[in-house]
């Protein structure tokens, strides 16, 4: 509840500061006078509703996104130290995108390659990891997911190498660095519907999701069908990450720090843990990225003021001992 | 549901590799069955076997006369719940949150446990006389105090035949003989419980029956005062041990030491 007002607040403090400032008695006019019916064309109401507020949309969703998706697979596998990159989601929808930078393909197709090539990252994970039968499937997963996100990478590099320097390469460095200053209105509307529909069963399933934490013998032997859980856990935080993957490039550390904190704050268990770390995911996203546009005169790049911000922080987690986890 | 829990003719292991076959036993409601038998001589492959979390290589598993394989596993964990060696959780779960999970098999796909649930957990802490230790860190626990927990969660799966695997491990001695009375009382309960031990002297004091297991193969079972004997211990455990009776009427072993 305090989450959420906090939230909402930081939402209005994003929507006012920027470039070009806007006074609460001015957005609350423009919004009145939106949601009114008028369409009038002045300077404020394009700032507000055409740049600043799908940008803070679009820092929440990909914060709110990133957080719980880091939060289901920590649980699942059994791991403080996963993020929602494990299988290579992300590396798998970098690939994706710099293919489609690389052959000069329009945003919108650049966007779309980057998700359907995450999701198909990790679908070959799966399959990897479902052939091979091991005793401690959770590992073979997570061995699939390096070796496979290992592949990735090396597709990344020779794309970059073949790539025009002068033009194509910037647009690549900056896509895998991840920002959301290029985010439009639609792009956004079209992450939102998918991050819901992979986080439904996240919420419905959130109780059960805990007893996969105990691992999967002894969650078997209390009564979970711990293939189908996992296959499902899985393919909701797959089809979360990469949606906003896909819109706002690679921004990381959000997905591994915020379920810490969350954690820290509320305790493991999952019902209590999902809705804590999207709602704090969402409102640190929203601060990094409006530091990110309003700090200096030119953007930093978001993906780079959460690895600054959350490197450290998880150092600092490190020296505490564990503690919090075990 | 009475908790008869049968193996016929099984065979276990990991993938093709046997560990072991040939097993015939039989669990009855009331009784603590106890299986020793050396390290490496497959007792914990034979549990989860039992439990269906390893599939039976040859023969069958059979619970309240249903074969194992066609029951789901919810249906499964409603029959027989399992207590694994006292393990320490990766996530800092509350004792409740963790005893709660007990009733998994109970609730549905997408439900939560309600207070009835809970209820009925802090009633098995407390059962179990850990009821003060509900809202504590599971993580943050004595060794025995975590076993004991394990015991509660399966009580609340409500299943009439208990496996457990070394309960007594990496315990102290006094925790060992309050997690062993523990098991006793629930024998005494009506449900039928199963472990393994490696202590021969546990036998003695809970167990109704007693089976041997050298190199996956049941050497032999019956009552403890019958297959415990010296002679059985020094074949399958290669050492000398005097079995003898205390003034009490405790039948007790002592192995003698090569100087």
């Amino acid at each position: 509840m305090c989450l959420t007002v906090l939230l909402l607040l930081l939402m209005l403090g994003a929507a006012l500061v920027g470039a070009y400032p806007i006074t609460f008695g001015e957005f609350v006019a423009a919004l009145g006078q939106r949601l009114a019916g008028g369409m009038t064309q002045d300077k404020i109401n394009t700032v507000l509703f055409d740049i600043r507020l799908p940008r803070v949309f679009a820092a929440v969703v990909v914060g709110a996104a990133v957080a719980a998706a880091g939060a289901a697979y920590q649980t699942l596998f059994r791991n403080p130290l996963v993020s929602p990159d494990i299988l290579g989601v992300s590396t798998g929808a970098g690939l994706g995108a710099v293919l489609g930078i690389f052959l000069s393909l329009p945003v919108a197709a650049i966007q779309l390659s980057a998700f359907v090539v995450g999701l198909a990252t990790v679908g070959l994970v799966y399959a990897i990891a479902a052939l091979v039968h091991g005793r401690e499937p959770v590992l073979v997963l997570v061995l699939a997911g390096v070796v496979v996100g290992a592949l990735a990478g090396a597709a990344i590099s020779l794309l970059k190498i073949l790539a025009d320097p002068y033009d194509q390469l910037p647009a690549i460095v900056f896509w895998l660095l991840g920002s959301l200053s290029a985010i439009r209105k639609g792009e956004v509307w079209a992450a939102v519907p998918l991050v819901f529909i992979g986080l439904i069963p996240l919420v419905v399933l959130r109780w059960r999701i805990n007893v996969l934490s105990l691992g999967d013998e002894e969650a078997r032997a209390l009564g979970v069908e711990t293939g189908r859980l996992r296959f499902i856990v899985i393919a909701a935080a797959t089809l979360i990450t990469a949606s906003v993957v896909a819109i706002s490039g690679v921004i990381g550390w959000v997905g591994l720090v915020i379920p810490h904190i969350a954690r820290m704050a509320v305790g493991p268990s999952f019902d209590r843990l999902l809705p804590t770390a999207t709602l704090l995911g969402a409102s640190y996203l929203l601060i990094v990225d409006t530091l990110a546009r309003t700090m200096a005169r030119i953007e930093v790049p978001i993906g780079i003021l959460t690895a600054i911000i959350g490197a450290p922080f998880f150092l600092w987690l490190l020296a505490r001992g564990r503690e919090g986890w075990s | 549901m009475s908790g008869r829990l049968a193996a016929r003719g099984l065979g276990f292991g990991y993938g093709a590799t046997p560990i072991g076959r040939n097993i015939d036993l039989e669990l009855r409601a009331g009784e603590v069955f106890c299986l020793l038998g050396p390290n490496g001589s497959g007792k914990t492959t034979l549990f989860k076997t039992l439990l269906g979390l390893l599939p039976a290589q040859a023969g069958e598993v059979v619970v309240d006369g249903t074969p194992l394989k066609e029951l789901s596993r919810p249906e499964i964990a409603r029959r027989i719940a399992y207590v694994p060696q006292a393990h320490t959780a990766h996530f800092p779960f509350r004792v409740i949150d963790m005893v709660v999970m007990g009733r998994t098999a109970h609730l549905g796909l997408f439900a939560a446990p309600t207070s009835i649930d809970r209820q009925r957990a802090r009633e098995a802490l407390a059962l179990l006389g850990i009821a003060e230790l509900a809202e504590r860190e599971y993580t943050r626990i004595s060794g025995g105090q975590r076993q004991l927990a394990l015991v509660a969660r399966a009580l609340v799966q409500d299943a009439p035949a208990i496996v457990m695997d070394e309960p007594t491990a990496n315990l102290d001695f006094g925790n060992q003989v309050i997690v062993l009375s523990e098991v006793k009382r629930l024998a005494v309960r009506g449900l039928a419980v199963l472990l393994s031990t490696h202590d021969p002297d546990h036998a003695f004091s809970i167990a109704s029956r007693v089976a041997l297991l050298d190199h996956g193969r049941l050497v032999d079972q019956g009552m403890p005062q019958t297959v415990l004997t010296s002679d059985k211990l020094k074949s399958v455990y290669g050492i000398d041990v005097i079995v003898g009776r205390l003034a009490n009427g405790q039948t007790v072993c002592a192995p003698t030491y090569r100087s």
